[in-house]
């Protein structure tokens, strides 16, 4: 057993507030050993971030506190002058972020940023410098890297600045690199490419990595070791593959629960409720079996037909169009009372395009859109609003889909008063129970949407959208900005209003484990177009279009056993649906797999 | 860069026009007669109508509107009604001071104030930040006629440090001690606004995930500061400087009367004063030019400084 | 939360909220303490003034400070003092009516810019920000000089300076409520844009307009004093600061007391309104301040 790189023992950080001091990291220890990867997993305010910040020692000192001991191969980095301090960071301890497109200096070139992380560290001059970061550069896998070397970071995406990032914190060789959720801003393919990376990078540096994420199936698939977190305390620590299998702390078991494992719901045909684990008690509910809510021989509710959006982009000095935005591009389902249909897709795939266009929030260029029997898309502005009652939707950010300065019994009661369907007094009475009916109190009516949690502002927004009695929920990205196991009671509470009201949703996320769940049919978007559609079953177990399987491919799944996958690695950007003014999409056709299961033909 | 640059070119044109057209309007359309504000509520009517015909204000509005704008264009900017001269002769004549006068204000208080914001910024909340946020937040209360007048009480006439008098370029120490008051009366402002804005930007700057990179990369706080955070910074502060010199140019028509110095504000006054209706006009234009003109290098410099705009 | 629990009432909620805004930077207390101290001077102007601001004393004209004329008398043998509380009456009366003018129109201005975007907001934002980048002193001065210097016009020539400004602090934080899903949510749920401009946008942003209100009236009321001093202030004998000065500037090499008192008073009123607003900016947006 070699000495452990790095040493944390009894660390607390606390921040004040005022003159109150709070602990937001309360008294952690473990150990991270050569070339081992240490995941470090939980929800907000864990304080994992917090522990990352206070090795590194990032922690503002006017406001912050750090305690408690941080060896470094034996050496206590909490007392460290700050010049010694500088010299740790990038050149012992390297940092990369979680958002790729605000961590990189605007207005220095990638090559730059990486060659003066050399100079701090070495001394050496700018031309040795700058020739050895074009060979990191290389090592990253940036294509074209000495054409690329004096370009500024607004010209690469976000797979490829957090590279660039990788690149910088690298160039030193550094002994532990410390990754806080660098792939949770980007999307799933470009999410693989990034973990295979720094799997590669890890082998040929002989680093310990140091991992941060509230994703357990990147834990899964990264790390060796795994420690929990729970509000600033370490519940729960060791080896990946028990900690899975057998989990000790309710915390732990609870967080494994509401995690969505892709293929669980094989041979289920109906959406699958997750199951409740108490945090304290750590026992589990059993999930009730959601009921049917689809009549088959119904007549579809919606009957979306060739829909096609597309953004103009104009440049130039007399502002001409030169190039669109195919954001959707012929899309056709249909979606019966009581279904739900899920869009999925990465950024760029047109799934919340194609939400905006059937609520007409965006206006489609042409395709109809029958609900109730009749056609949204052409209808005149006047009649839209009497039609906007019917479809409601859900938005992803929850601190953002509430008006800050209105009660949040205001904010529900408020498309009632606006479209006339109660009066104050029985508008009063309906806010409240719409409050009981998505799991909250109804002494709350007078409260603000700041003192609400994000999960409790997600059921604020349901419940001012059932407040119109709608039949059709668009929900974009609903849960996707929330916690885990907030995530997952969410989901649950869709489930139960599904079955009560005979609602249906239409699902759009990026994360296929969520939708496995969530969904009876699902739809899976690319470029502008559908290029599968089925019922969930088919088309999770036996997909067929290879942009499909690649999407499943992708997704970390929470299975340990999977660690020692490797992918190999591509380094494809996903491509953009833009295309010049005079392309004429090419007419699709699509096969039928087995009853309900189409694929387009490629 | 070129498409930004003949676009703000286009713009900078057509809003001059509307400018233009807007003050035109309002001179117009609202009540008040020129003619008679000019000659007083005491001359006969005879005299009132003769001054209407001269200065074309019996025409009908569109026709006015037109010569106003054909006059713009062509650099006819109107004849003084009291020198007979061409309002650009006179203009042309006292350029060079208000340039001057300009311009060392505008190095003053970007000396002082960048620095000093920069300070303030990285040491914020301590006893430094609060006593230069309300020495700058005093420094720009003060009107700059007040200003120049307790500097003038105060250096040149209690001191004698500097002549009362501006205006003597005759040498090279004449000429600097008679620019020195007006230009640190304009400065100081200037600095008083350099620093509040070059503090808030470098606040917002440091509080950016980049910088958070840069110490994470080992970078030691004087890079951090001065390359990382202040390049940044730099792009709006040029921009909202940029808003501040419309009040540079007004301080400096106070500053101008304060120290009897020449230049434009002498100018404009002195045309008030003997009701010289044409140069009154004529200057419109100028300013509007001048400010149009400002703009369009503010964004030029900024275009050139912010890489996001410069390689679009 | 206890603190929000016991404040439920709307009336409260605002009280609260606004003791928390002036208690962001201690400084505006002080800002306000003195604004209002010079408004009821102003108030009280012809009951608490030692003197008639326009009797003329021949015999002590040009007289230093005294305890009969306290800050001495100018060359009409005026006193000084009683014409400073007079002239504060007309720089508050035109700076606070002159730029509640321009909040008005400007922030209605700035929010149809912002709400609606496109070819109009492009067109209006490039006429203000022109008209912003003028000179409010030359802008102003053009305006009263074509005229004449009535109460009415230069109102009207400071309201219309401070105009662009107002419109420009209003569009911008309507741009980014604009973007925030819950106006997206109003749209889908069938509001109508006068609802979501009035009901939703600007109660979000009225915050900074209000802090604008305050730095405005310390500019209008700066503006209104320089205009004086050119001449195209009141006409005398009124007292306005701005003409007081300018007659004073004629004796400034031997009385100059005469320049140097409105010189202060205008500086005050002015600092304690920057103060007030500069403080309660603060509240709005707490990086200024430099807190995480």
């Amino acid at each position: 057993m070699s000495a452990p790189i790095l040493s944390i023992r009894n660390l607390t950080t606390s921040f004040r507030s005022g003159k109150v001091w709070t602990p937001v990291v309360k008294d952690l220890s473990f150990d991270i050993a050569p070339r081992e990867t240490v995941a470090i997993v939980g929800e907000s305010g864990s304080g994992k971030s917090v522990t990352a910040l206070s090795i590194m020692r990032l922690v503002p000192e006017v406001n912050g506190r750090i305690e408690g001991r941080i060896l470094l191969q034996g050496r206590d980095l909490v007392p460290l002058p700050e010049s010694d301090m500088r010299a740790v960071r990038g050149g012992e301890i390297s940092m990369i972020f979680q958002e790729p497109m605000t961590s990189l200096n605007p207005v220095l070139t990638i090559g730059f940023q990486i060659a003066e992380t050399l100079r701090f560290h070495r001394l050496i001059g700018q031309a040795q410098a700058e020739a050895e970061a074009l060979r990191i550069l290389d090592t990253v896998r940036i294509p074209a890297a000495k054409a690329r070397f004096n370009e500024y970071p607004h010209r690469f995406s976000g797979g490829m600045r957090q590279r660039v990032m990788i690149a910088m914190a690298l160039a030193c060789r550094p002994k532990l690199l410390i990754a806080d959720a660098p792939t949770t801003a980007l999307d799933v393919t470009i999410q693989a490419q990034i973990l295979e990376l720094i799997k590669e990078l890890q082998d040929a540096f002989g680093m310990a990595v140091m991992f941060i994420t509230h994703d357990m199936g990147v834990v899964a698939e990264v790390a060796d070791r795994t420690i929990v977190m729970y509000q600033g305390d370490g519940v729960e620590a060791g080896e990946t593959g028990t900690l899975f299998l057998a989990p000790r702390h309710p915390y732990t078991k609870a967080l494994l629960a509401a995690v969505p494992k892709l293929g669980s719901m094989a041979g289920q045909d109906r959406p699958g409720r997750f199951p409740v684990v108490d945090v304290l008690t750590g026992e589990s509910d059993v999930p009730q079996t959601t009921p049917e809510t689809v009549d088959p021989n119904a007549q579809p509710l919606l009957d979306v037909r060739d829909l096609v959006t597309r953004f103009d982009l104009r440049s130039g000095i007399l502002g001409r169009v030169s190039g669109r935005v195919h954001a959707v591009e012929g899309v056709s389902f249909s979606l019966r009372a009581g279904e739900t249909l899920a869009l999925v897709g990465e950024s760029g795939c047109g799934k919340s395009t194609t939400g905006r266009s059937i609520l007409r929030l965006v206006e489609p260029r042409s395709g109809t859109v029958m609900f109730e029997g009749r056609d949204v898309a052409s209808l005149p502005k006047t009649e839209l609003r009497a039609m906007r009652q019917r479809m409601q939707m859900i938005f992803q950010d929850p601190y953002a889909s509430l008006n800050p300065r209105k009660t949040v019994g205001g904010s529900i009661a408020e498309p009632m008063l606006v479209h006339g369907l109660a009066d104050r007094t029985t508008a009063r009475a309906r806010v409240a129970d719409l409050l009981v009916k998505v799991g909250l109190s109804p002494d709350m009516v007078d409260r603000l949407p700041h003192e609400f949690s994000g999960g409790q502002r997600q059921r604020l927004c349901i419940a001012r959208a059932l407040g119109l009695a709608p039949r059709l929920i668009v929900a974009d990205e609903a849960v996707s900005a929330l916690d885990v196991s907030i995530k997952a009671q969410v989901i649950n509470l869709m489930l139960d209003l599904q079955a009560e009201f005979g609602l249906a949703y239409l699902f759009i996320s990026h994360d296929m484990a969520v939708v496995e769940r969530v969904s009876h049919r699902v739809a899976v978007m690319h470029l502008g177009e559908i290029v599968e559609i089925g019922p969930r079953a088919a088309v999770f177990d036996d997909p067929q279009h290879p942009y499909t399987r690649k999407l499943m491919a992708a997704v970390p799944s929470p299975d340990p056993a999977r660690r020692t996958l490797r992918r190999g690695l591509s380094n494809d950007e996903i491509p953009s649906p833009f295309q010049k003014p005079d392309y004429v999409p090419p007419k699709r056709l699509y096969r039928e797999v087995s009853p309900g299961h189409l694929v387009q033909e490629s | 860069m070129k498409t930004f640059l003949v676009r703000r070119l286009g713009f900078a044109l057509v809003t001059m026009f509307a400018v233009l057209t807007i003050i035109f309007m309002i001179v117009r359309v609202l009540p008040g007669d020129p003619a008679m504000v000019i000659l007083g509520d005491q001359a006969d009517a005879a005299a009132i109508a003769a001054l209407r015909t001269r200065l074309g204000l019996d025409q009908p509005l569109l026709v006015q509107y037109l010569e106003f704008l054909g006059g713009a264009v062509r650099g006819d900017w109107g004849v003084s009604l009291v020198t007979g001269r061409p309002v650009v002769q006179d203009v042309l004549d006292v350029l060079p001071w208000t340039i001057e006068l300009t311009v060392s204000a505008l190095l003053i208080g970007a000396i002082i104030g960048i620095p000093l914001g920069v300070w303030a910024a990285i040491n914020r909340n301590r006893a430094i930040d609060y006593a230069t946020r309300m020495v700058s937040l005093l420094g720009l209360s003060f009107p700059a006629f007040v200003s120049g007048i307790m500097l003038l009480i105060g250096l040149a006439i209690q001191l004698r440090w500097f002549p009362v008098i501006s205006g003597n370029r005759s040498n090279l120490s004449s000429w600097a001690l008679s620019l020195a008051l007006p230009a640190i009366n304009l400065g100081l402002i200037m600095a008083a606004y350099i620093t509040r804005v070059t503090r808030s930007a470098m606040l917002e700057v440091l509080s950016e995930d980049y910088v958070r990179t840069a110490r994470a990369k080992g970078a030691p706080w004087k890079i951090v500061v001065w390359r990382h955070a202040l390049r940044n910074a730099l792009i709006p502060i040029i921009t909202i400087v940029g808003l501040y010199l419309g009040v540079l140019i007004g301080n400096s028509v106070l500053t101008e009367i304060v120290f009897n110095r020449p230049g434009l504000g002498k100018l404009i006054v002195g045309a008030l004063n003997q009701r010289d209706y044409t140069m009154l006009q004529g200057m419109m234009v100028i300013y509007t030019m001048l400010v149009v003109g400002i703009n369009l290098a503010t964004d030029l410099v900024y275009g050139a400084a912010d890489p996001r705009v410069k390689m679009s | 939360m206890t603190a929000a629990a016991t404040t439920r009432t709307p009336g409260a909620r605002v009280l609260s909220a606004t003791i928390r805004a002036f208690n962001a930077n201690k400084t505006s207390w002080i800002g306000l303490g003195v604004f209002l101290l010079v408004v009821v001077l102003a108030v009280l102007a012809p009951w608490i003034s030692p003197h008639d601001p326009l009797e003329q004393d021949i015999f002590n004209k040009l007289a230093s400070p005294s305890s009969r004329y306290w800050l001495g008398t100018d060359y009409f043998g005026r006193d000084i003092l009683s014409r400073l509380l007079h002239g504060a009456r007309y720089s508050l009366i035109i700076g606070i009516v002159a730029t509640f003018m321009a909040m008005i129109i400007g922030s209605i201005i700035g929010i149809l810019a912002g709400y609606y975007g496109g070819r109009f907001d492009l067109f209006t934002m490039q006429v203000m920000d022109i008209l912003l980048a003028f000179p409010s002193l030359i802008l102003g001065l053009i305006i009263v000089a074509m005229l004449g210097p009535s109460l009415t016009n230069i109102i009207i020539a400071i309201a219309l300076t401070s105009i662009p400004s107002f419109a420009r602090i209003a569009r911008a934080p309507t741009i980014a409520v604009k973007e925030r899903e819950f106006i997206e949510a109003g749209r889908s749920l069938g509001y109508s844009d006068a609802r979501l401009m009035s009901v939703h946008i600007l109660p979000n942003i009225s915050a900074e307009i209000l802090v604008m209100f305050s730095l405005w009236t310390a500019s209008s009321i700066r503006t209104e004093a320089s205009l004086a001093f050119i001449g195209l202030g009141l006409k005398p004998p009124i007292p306005t600061w701005g003409g007081m000065i300018r007659d004073g500037f004629e004796n400034i090499l031997d009385s100059y007391w005469l320049a140097l008192m409105p010189g202060v008073a205008i500086l005050i009123i002015v600092f304690a309104l920057n103060l007030l607003g500069d403080g309660l900016r603060d509240a709005i947006d707490p990086k200024l301040k430099g807190e995480q």
